[in-house]
């Protein structure tokens, strides 16, 4: 599809190698199987992370421990090239990179960063992320997970996690509890006793990504095992910050996907002996969805050149989540429907990231919680509660 | 050993490739430019013999500026240092006039073994590895699918329409290969950022010591005075089987000369 806007022209040498880098493995090694990962619900990732962990895509935009060092529009061009695959796919690298090894490596002990690093960005040992409870989702300072400190200096967790990418494949948690000094984060391997997950099924979204809850129960861990470097809620919104960044790229990725499979069948499906592509209504549609994964993507430029900068705020990747992921998910409805009856097939990639792109409206803040960020930043006026 | 690998910049074979109107030379700037696919077996070969036997790996590129691109590709997948060959001087020039370019570049930086991929999706000769080793003086062991390195000797597999030559050179030599050859890897995000370290050397027309009525289309032999799109395809015959479709086929053919 033409770049219209040469957009592409704007990345550096170095950002175009990583998005080719990035899109030659998501098409030789991705796409082939996704549409069947999806409809079986499951996501090779003991397979894929050591491939993915060898490309350098985990933890990629951190530095030293075994990590590339890419700056912020190199991350996101890579996480757009991983969401034109799947959006499980860039979630399983944006929980990788962001929500498990960025905390170890900006909160954590030079131990834990030694410890679990360069396993992780070599993608032999796997993370995940646990915020999220069943009662506490928007509203995670509620949380109910208590780590207790007892005599012999052991901390004691108790409670659970709901929603968890990874959390059942994973080899470490990072889990985020309260404490008598407020939340603190826990690097927590997976075999300690007392720590249970069991894989969440009947999703009909995100299917090629693997959602558990996590239960803890009198789960000892040594004094060593919290972030020393965080207290509060900040600790797990600054790593949210980090994964969104990724999002309002990935969402440019899914809906260019679409948008490149409409336009592919607007050209060559003939209906009433003429392509439906020269009908006004479908040029109507793809001419929209252009415009919208156009602007997307400037979007995703302009943040990530202000991350770059050092001079990205949370509202402004609130605003980029907000617009970029409803964006991509009213491209892929407006794709589907020009997909006709194909449209509702894996044979398709539309309806799959349709799918997905629900969740990814949910996640990592939901569309409501950032309209009442912008909604705060406008009017000086919190509405949360 | 001292591997040079030579990585030409072509138009995307996705894009619509066009002549430019002054000379009929091919427009290198109308389509974004990609590394020659076929290359990139040879960049991956000449990796893989590096790990096997240790040494260095250079790339050696003739191609105006833009191709500083391919250069950084092939940097990004592990080879160490480049030089780029690049002058005005050199448009338009043909096999002959590239191969003396590149020898004379060749000569210049030294070599153990000169690898190439077998032909550039562009121009399609797919000389220009024997033209280097004849102009070197050097055992040419072209169309590899298998290459082997002993001591000084180089074995190859040649693929011939009936399967393969086992064919043996000694070193220095000049290898092409065909995509069959191996699989070539992905830069790495580690390697691209270590690829901004690595040194390319610039190299002119002068410094190359390139003699100026053997280079540019001045020197070249022949000539595109004129060039038009394919026409396009004529429909069909259509033949209906009434009973007798196998001989109308067959008729069919032998009136084009196929039987
Ligand atoms: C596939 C998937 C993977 C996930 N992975 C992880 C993970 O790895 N780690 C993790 O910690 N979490 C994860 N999550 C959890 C995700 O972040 C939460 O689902 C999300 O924060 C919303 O929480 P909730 O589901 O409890 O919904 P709720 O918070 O109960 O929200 C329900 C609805 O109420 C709305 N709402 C809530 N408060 C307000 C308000 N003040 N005003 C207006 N509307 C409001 C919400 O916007 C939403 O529409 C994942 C979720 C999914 C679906
Ligand atoms: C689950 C399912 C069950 C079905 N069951 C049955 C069944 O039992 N029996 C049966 O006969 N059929 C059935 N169908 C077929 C269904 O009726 C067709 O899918 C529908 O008519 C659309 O046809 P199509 O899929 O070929 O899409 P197309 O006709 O190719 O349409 C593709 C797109 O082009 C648009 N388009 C077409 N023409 C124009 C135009 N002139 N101007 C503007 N836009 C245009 C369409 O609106 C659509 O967006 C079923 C389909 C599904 C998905």
């Amino acid at each position: 599809m033409d770049d219209l806007l040469r957009i592409e022209d704007e990345l550096s040498e170095e950002q175009r190698l990583v998005r080719d880098t990035t899109s030659a493995f998501v098409t030789d090694k991705v796409l082939p199987h996704v549409g069947d990962w999806f409809e079986e619900g499951t996501f090779p990732a003991r397979a894929l992370a050591p491939e993915l962990g060898g490309l350098g895509l985990l933890g990629m935009h951190l530095t030293e421990y075994g990590c590339a060092g890419l700056d912020a529009v190199s991350y996101g061009v890579a996480c757009r090239e991983l969401e034109a695959g799947d959006s499980g796919l860039r979630s399983f690298v944006s929980v990788q990179g962001s929500l498990a090894m960025f905390p170890i490596w900006k909160y954590g002990s030079q131990e834990q960063k030694e410890q679990w690093l360069p396993r992780m960005a070599s993608g032999e040992a796997i993370g995940c992320f646990g915020l999220t409870e069943p009662d506490h989702g928007s509203d995670p300072g509620g949380m109910r997970t208590t780590a207790k400190r007892d005599p012999s200096g052991d901390w004691v967790l108790n409670g659970s996690k709901m929603w968890i990418t990874n959390g059942s494949i994973a080899d470490v948690a990072v889990v985020w509890a309260q404490t008598d000094d407020g939340i603190r984060g826990f690097v927590v391997p997976t075999d300690t006793k007392g720590f249970s997950a069991q894989e969440i099924h009947r999703k009909l979204s995100l299917r090629a990504s693997v959602t558990a809850a996590l239960y803890f129960d009198d789960m000892r861990l040594p004094g060593d095992a919290v972030l020393p470097g965080v207290r509060g809620l900040k600790g797990p919104l600054s790593c949210l910050s980090e994964a969104r960044f990724g999002i309002l790229w990935g969402a440019v990725g899914a809906a260019r996907a679409c948008l490149e499979a409409a336009v592919e069948y607007a050209r060559t499906r003939v209906q009433f002996d003429r392509p439906i592509g020269s009908f006004q209504l479908t040029q109507q549609k793809l001419a929209w969805m252009y415009v919208a994964v156009g602007q997307a993507q400037l979007t995703a430029l302009h943040l990530g050149r202000l991350k770059d900068a050092g001079a990205i705020t949370p509202q402004q990747i609130s605003f980029g989540k907000l617009a970029n992921v409803r964006a991509a998910l009213d491209t892929a409805r407006q794709a589907r429907t020009i997909l006709g009856g194909n449209g509702i097939t894996l044979e398709y990639p539309v309806i799959r990231h349709m799918t997905n792109l629900e969740s990814v409206l949910t996640y990592e803040g939901t569309e409501e919680i950032h309209t009442l960020v912008l909604g705060e930043a406008l009017t000086g006026l919190p509405a949360y509660r | 050993m001292n591997i040079v690998v030579c990585v030409k910049q072509v138009p995307d074979t996705a894009t619509e490739r066009k002549l430019r109107s002054d000379d009929n030379t091919l427009d290198r700037d109308a389509a974004d430019g990609v590394v020659n696919e076929l290359d990139e077996y040879a960049v991956e070969e000449a990796l893989r013999l590096k790990e096997a036997h240790g040494g260095e790996v250079t790339v050696l590129t003739m191609g105006p500026d833009k191709a500083a691109d391919t250069i950084r590709k092939a940097l990004a997948m592990g080879a160490d240092k480049a030089v780029h060959l690049v002058d005005d001087a050199l448009h338009g020039s043909d096999a002959l006039s590239t191969s003396y370019a590149m020898a004379q570049t060749l000569k210049k930086i030294g070599f153990d073994l000169v690898i190439l991929g077998s032909e550039s999706t562009d121009a399609r000769t797919g000389v220009l590895a024997a033209m280097l080793a004849e102009r070197l003086g050097v055992a040419q062991l072209t169309l590899a699918n298998k290459v082997e390195v002993e001591g000084s000797a180089v074995t190859i597999q040649r693929v011939t329409d009936y399967g393969y030559d086992k064919v043996q050179g000694s070193l220095p030599a000049v290898i092409s290969v065909v995509e069959k050859i191996n699989e070539p890897r992905y830069p790495s995000f580690k390697g691209i950022m270590a690829a901004k370290k690595k040194p390319v050397q610039k190299l002119g027309a002068a410094e190359a010591e390139l003699a100026a009525d053997q280079i540019g289309l001045g020197a070249a032999w022949s000539e595109v005075t004129e060039a038009a799109a394919a026409p396009p395809r004529a429909a069909g015959t259509v033949v209906k089987d009434e009973g007798d479709g196998g001989v109308k086929t067959a008729d069919f053919l032998s009136s084009k000369k196929f039987i």
